[in-house]
């Protein structure tokens, strides 16, 4: 489903060239849940904003479903997380003018989906993620728990076949982490593909495969239980 | 994204914070209103002038002795010669044109006016019965100067107003004998007030009879001969027909001017619509400032919701679609403002129009349409840059921020 081969990334700091991804190949199919674990600055968040399409890799090869999105432009890959993936993040970025419900339709409204459908798919989202009670709070009313949820909803709301999470509970207590993290492993027991950037060991080991990045490189790739 | 999201979308931005909107709102406002206020003075000016000069009558033209153009001729041949004088003989033969319905010819002078004990100084105006329809008056009393030979000069006259109470009070004036100079007039009517009219007072008036007013002042040349033509679009003809008979009159020579109403009318209108055009113009400055303010504020949301537009991408929003959030954001604040500034604008106008109700103020069509259309687009043009500025934030920089 996804294909990296010899992805370069290469950041200019000053007159200092910084290579945050050196080399990295990486294949990970449909259905695959994979935590990518590595100390801050090895480059992981890199690699998920490569896989994510928020960012370009200055050479080598990023197939997704078979087409190379390598050379698309900034409008036709922002069509393509439209439709293929959903983001969790670290600081949840919710709109903080915007209800709940609201933010968990921003997706579809962007996608030009049908008000009606919209409704109908809100309500479920709503619904599957407990948050029907909040629906109409903004996110400064709501714990870090129920932001998180609804920034799932929100990453949910277009259906995508893959999950970016980027330390999706590094912002949350040890007891909400887990309820978060039983969350996301649902939508991969229902068929999505998940990766879960995280610092964190024990987090990490919960994927069924693991991949270590240090440096920029993959050190490790263990699929092993 | 449905254009209909995106309207909701900015108005949630614009409804979400309140001050920055209310400040817009206030420098559109308070442009638009200056260019709807201003255009409005300019423009009551304008119909002010053009009512006094209408008051005058459309069809009217003036005959004046002597030539105010010089076209051609050795400057010597008319450098030193007086004009010659209109006589009241030129006047009758003007009706000879088929063009023209009647005529009043016009004497000018001061005269003491005394009635008992009391005297006044006033304007004396020895015309003919007619001009009182010439010049579409009213009497208040009695009638006007009696029809029949302008040559005859009868010893009655009619009194403006203000002559009427300033020199008679409360008694009454119809009968009594007013002396002007050396002679005695008869006050036949009084005339109704008319308020001012090219730069004359009627409400200070005496009037008597053209002949009379010939003996008072010693003279046979008529000040002005007032025309009316048969009709507005006679004008034209009559004008020609009077320069005709005059010159036949005068020995071939055509030494008299003939102002006609709608040139005059023509010269003020021009004058005025400049200059209200002049002052709504320097009042729009005030529209392209808030514009400016607009990009700024839009500048500074922008820097502001960096992770808002960040986060729009991530999910999907493609650069046109950002930049359309941030630009209709500003066309709603532009259209508040423009809708706004109207309001307080013809508020403003109505509340001038209340302190000086003799002037009719009201804002000349172009500045309604002008004045919104300005607001609209530079602020539309003035956001330009900052939507482009939103919509070329690269996502990554702008969600790793905190």
């Amino acid at each position: 489903m996804i294909r990296l081969s010899t992805i370069e990334r290469v950041f200019l700091v000053g007159d200092e060239e910084v290579h945050a991804l050196r080399g990295v190949n990486l294949g990970i199919n449909a259905g695959e849940y994979l935590s990518i674990m590595g100390p801050s600055g090895s480059g992981k968040s890199s690699l998920l904003n490569i896989l994510g399409l928020l960012d370009r890799p200055n050479s080598g090869r990023y197939e997704l479903d078979g087409r190379d999105v390598t050379g698309l432009g900034d409008d036709e890959l922002a069509r393509v997380r439209r439709e293929k993936i959903g983001f969790v993040f670290q600081f949840f970025h919710l709109v903080p003018r915007l209800t709940a419900e609201q933010n968990i339709e921003l997706p579809m409204v962007l996608a030009g989906i049908d008000p009606a459908e919209r409704r109908q798919r809100l309500n479920k989202l709503l619904a599957e993620y407990g948050l029907e009670d909040r629906a109409r709070h903004r996110p400064d009313q709501l714990s870090g728990g129920q932001c998180q949820r609804v920034a799932i909803a929100r990453a949910m709301s277009m259906q995508p076949r893959i999950i970016l999470a980027d330390e999706p509970t590094g912002n949350l207590d040890r007891n909400t982490g887990q309820e978060v993290m039983a969350l996301l492993e649902k939508l991969h027991a229902d068929g999505g593909t998940l990766v879960v950037v995280t610092h964190d060991n024990e987090l990490g080991s919960r994927a069924k495969r693991r991949i270590r990045i240090v440096d920029g490189q993959i050190v490790g790739d263990d699929s092993g239980t | 994204m449905r254009f209909a999201d995106i309207l909701n979308f900015a108005w949630q931005v614009v409804r979400g914070s309140r001050s920055r909107t209310a400040l817009i709102l206030l420098a559109m406002g308070i442009g638009v209103a200056a260019v709807v206020i201003v255009s409005s003075l300019g423009e009551g000016a304008r119909r002010y002038v053009l009512d006094q000069f209408g008051s005058l009558g459309t069809n009217l033209l003036i005959v004046l002795p002597g030539r105010s153009e010089t076209a051609g001729g050795a400057p010597g041949f008319i450098v030193g010669k007086t004009p010659r004088s209109i006589t009241i003989d030129d006047a009758i033969a003007l009706t000879r044109s088929h063009s023209v319905k009647r005529f009043a010819p016009l004497i000018i002078g001061t005269g003491d006016a005394r009635w008992n004990s009391k005297n006044r100084e006033v304007p004396v105006l020895g015309t003919t019965a007619d001009y009182i329809q010439v010049r579409h008056m009213e009497m208040a009393q009695g009638h006007f100067l009696p029809e029949g030979d302008p040559h005859h000069a009868e010893p009655v006259c009619v009194v403006g107003m203000l002559v009427r109470r300033e020199l008679f009070g409360a008694q009454e004036a119809l009968g009594e004998w007013l002396r002007i100079g050396d002679r005695r007039f008869r006050v036949v009517g009084v005339l109704a007030p008319q308020g001012q009219s090219l730069g004359f007072n009627t409400d200070e008036l005496v009037m008597v009879p053209l002949a009379s007013a010939q003996a008072l002042f010693n003279t046979d040349s008529l000040f002005r001969i007032l025309v009316e033509a048969k009709g507005r679009e006679r004008v034209p003809d009559a004008r020609e027909d009077v320069l005709e008979i005059i010159k036949t009159r005068h020995e071939g020579e055509r030494d008299i001017t003939v102002i006609t109403q709608d040139a005059v009318l023509a010269t003020f209108d021009r004058i005025l619509r400049a200059l209200t055009l002049a002052v709504g113009g320097i009042a729009a400055i005030s529209l392209g400032v808030a514009g400016i303010l607009i990009m700024n504020v839009m500048l500074i949301s922008v820097s502001q919701r960096r992770k808002e537009i960040g986060l729009l991408k991530a999910i999907g929003a493609t650069s046109g679609e950002v930049k359309m959030i941030f630009f209709t954001e500003a066309v709603i604040l532009a259209l508040g403002g423009a809708v706004m500034g109207l309001l307080v604008g013809k508020l403003g106008q109505m509340a001038i129009g209340q302190l000086y109700p003799a002037i009719p103020f009201s804002p000349p069509w172009w500045a309604l349409i002008a004045a919104p259309l300005t607001a609209i687009i530079t602020s539309i043009l003035l956001s330009v840059a900052p939507a482009r500025r939103a919509a070329q934030l690269d996502p990554v920089q702008a969600l790793s921020r905190r």
